[in-house]
């Protein structure tokens, strides 16, 4: 059996604004384990890339993580010094971002920046690394001769996002961390994109967060998947599990919203907006656009509870009386 | 279809934009909109799908006039719309409106949301301020919000109550003909349900007619009566939704629909996906343009422009060899 790579426990994170204190996350628990691909789902605000950077510690002021552990391969990550991150930032874990044109040096050849991600690891220079860099351009289907001597205005976005996804894995990192990884992309684009992604995981091994907002990339890529609304997470299943049985209103209304090809039923959207994060709505907070909001909902913070194995849903219908 | 049934035609549209060289550097043009005919039926919607650089914000910006056509013949209601003047085209626009994508650029963040949706009535109608309200209080219950909204600036909306502003601005002067371009694209799934359906009801309510713009072909398959798609500015297939999304004859249309990930994990994602990207309009391909990413593309394709062929009735393709 494979163990937890990666344990969140109890995370909770405050932005402080000049509106009051955000509270983007609220006591997030989740466990990847080794070679898995989990997915965080969610919409605009609900915590899912606050997520993914406080697991990189890039959570920079007026931010702050304020309780919590991160534990990435036996270590906290939140007790971690500056200094010692940098060996884990890029090395042991390395992220792709959704903008690939704003995340790299516009005014650097790209071969020399991704020599310089190769260089750091390796401890040599860029020169030394010549055959690296094309070998990592290579393995995402860019020809080396001509993309390393390009400028990144001259790429197109699914050229740039195949060059942060071989600066990501060139250090063959354990943990990836992929942001919205095609949200900017056409489909023809996203669909190459997941497709490269998904032979080079499964050559390389790596355990994979896929953050997206879309169900179906997530649907397609990943073994588990957790669901996260307005700073909590409210759903945790495999895969197939979550699409064929789920459990969380939220869910449940997700499910429903989505158009599909081929299906032509009616959609239902969940009404109402996201919460305002400042003031976000006491108990649990999905329930002021909840359609089987009780009481209790109003006052309580459901926990996260195991209804079938491996399936958790923090929501009090499931629950005993006393939540 | 029959002239009477045809609420707008365009005719052969073509709009290159000139890139600005050097002065003595040859006229360079970028191809957005490159010969496109299309016939939209009154009360019904009709979906124009691409991906980005396919023209088609191009193509519905054009065909109102907010962008000048290069050439080609928009025929509205028997009228051709290219030869009116300024002040002829004032009673125009009044029939046709448009939605934009971005509900967060298009209204203006420093006036109030009754002065945004008024503002079409005190141009187009010599009526008073007190009437005004009352129009737009009307207007705002139509769209799912109520009066106490309109003395709110932009700000303190949602996404999804923005979108609904807009189409608020948009339908008060009773138009007939909307542009919807990819009104969408900027909203989450959950609360874009809740628009598609409000435009749904909308289109209902009002007798309008849509051109809808978007890259999204889920919500096409959802929203459409007729469905073109658009590849480097020009129309690759038209027809109904059913022939587009059952029949699907050029190999770009069976890509896009086959690059779509299920949200059905049992449904594994087709790997057959065309490679390289979309060229650049300003050189576009000889032959037809989608050759180079066609992994059915033979010699023929890389030297004659395909023609337009009629598949089954009123199913178009532009392809050489259109799959069956």
């Amino acid at each position: 059996m494979n163990g937890a790579l990666l344990t969140v426990k109890n995370l909770k994170v405050v932005f402080h604004t000049y509106r009051g204190t955000v509270h983007a996350l609220d006591h997030v628990n989740f466990t990847v384990l080794k070679n898995e691909r989990f997915g965080i789902i969610g919409e605009t605000g609900c915590g899912k890339s606050v997520t993914s950077l406080a697991i990189m510690r890039l959570i920079e002021q007026p931010g702050e993580i304020v309780e919590g552990e991160i534990i990435f391969d036996g270590k906290d990550l939140v007790k971690t010094q500056e200094n010692a991150l940098n060996t884990i930032r890029g090395r042991e874990i390395s992220m792709i971002f959704q903008e690939p044109l704003s995340s790299l040096n516009p005014v650097m050849k790209v071969g020399f920046q991704i020599g310089e991600s190769i260089a750091r690891i390796k401890n040599t220079s860029i020169k030394a690394c010549k055959n690296d860099i094309a070998e990592v351009l290579r393995a995402v289907d860019l020809d080396p001769d001509r993309v390393a001597n390009l400028y990144p205005h001259e790429l197109s976005g699914g050229m740039a996002q195949r060059i942060m996804i071989a600066m990501a894995l060139s250090s063959k990192p354990k943990l990836l961390i992929a942001d919205e990884p095609t949200s900017a992309l056409d489909v023809t684009i996203q669909a190459q994109i997941m497709n490269l992604l998904d032979d080079l995981v499964s050559k390389m091994n790596n355990t994979v967060i896929l953050i997206t907002h879309d169900l179906g990339v997530a649907a397609q890529f990943c073994d588990k998947i957790m669901i996260m609304y307005a700073g909590t997470a409210v759903e945790q299943a495999k895969t197939e599990e979550l699409f064929a049985n789920p459990l969380h209103p939220y869910t449940k209304g997700l499910l429903k919203a989505i158009p599909r090809v081929g299906n032509r039923d009616r959609l239902t959207g969940i009404p109402g907006s996201v919460p305002d994060l400042v003031n976000p709505p006491s108990g649990c907070r999905f329930h002021p656009r909840c359609p089987n909001a009780m009481k209790i909902c109003s006052s309580q913070k459901p926990a996260l509870m195991e209804i079938n194995p491996g399936h958790l849903v923090a929501c009090h219908l499931y629950g005993d009386e006393n939540g | 279809m029959k002239m009477d049934e045809i609420l707008i035609e365009i005719q052969n549209l073509k709009k290159y934009f000139p890139l600005k060289r050097g002065i003595f550097s040859k006229g360079l043009y970028v191809h957005a909109v490159d010969d496109v005919s299309i016939q939209i039926p009154p009360r019904r919607i009709f979906s124009i799908v691409g991906e980005s650089g396919s023209g088609k914000t191009t193509f519905g910006r054009t065909i109102l006039r907010l962008i000048e056509p290069t050439s080609g013949k928009i025929i509205y209601k028997g009228r051709n719309i290219m030869n009116l003047n300024q002040k002829e085209m004032m009673t125009f626009r009044k029939k046709m409106q448009i939605v934009f994508q971005d509900p967060y650029n298009s209204l203006h963040p420093r006036r109030l949301v009754k002065d945004i949706i008024g503002e079409g009535l005190s141009i187009h109608e010599k009526i008073s301020s007190g009437q005004i309200l009352e129009r737009v209080k009307e207007i705002l219950k139509k769209v799912g919000l109520n009066e106490d909204h309109m003395f709110r600036y932009p700000h303190e909306f949602s996404g999804g109550q923005r979108q609904r502003i807009a189409m608020a601005r948009a339908l008060i002067l009773n138009p007939e003909f909307i542009v919807l371009d990819e009104p969408t694209s900027a909203l989450d799934v959950s609360v874009q349900a809740t628009i598609v359906d409000l435009l749904i009801e909308l289109k209902n309510t009002f007798s309008l007619t849509y051109l809808f713009i978007t890259h999204n072909l889920a919500v096409v398959d959802y929203i459409s009566d007729f469905v073109a798609v658009m590849y480097l500015g020009q129309i690759v297939e038209m027809g109904s939704k059913d022939d587009i999304f059952n029949s699907p004859s050029h190999p770009y249309t069976y890509a896009l629909l086959s690059a779509i990930p299920d949200p059905d994990p049992k449904k594994k994602r087709s790997r057959t996906i065309p490679r390289g990207e979309i060229p650049s309009a300003v050189n576009p391909p000889e032959g037809c343009r989608f050759h180079p990413r066609c992994p059915y593309a033979k010699e023929i394709c890389k030297r004659s422009e395909p023609e337009i062929v009629e598949v089954s009735k009123g199913h178009l393709v532009k392809c050489h060899f259109p799959l069956r």
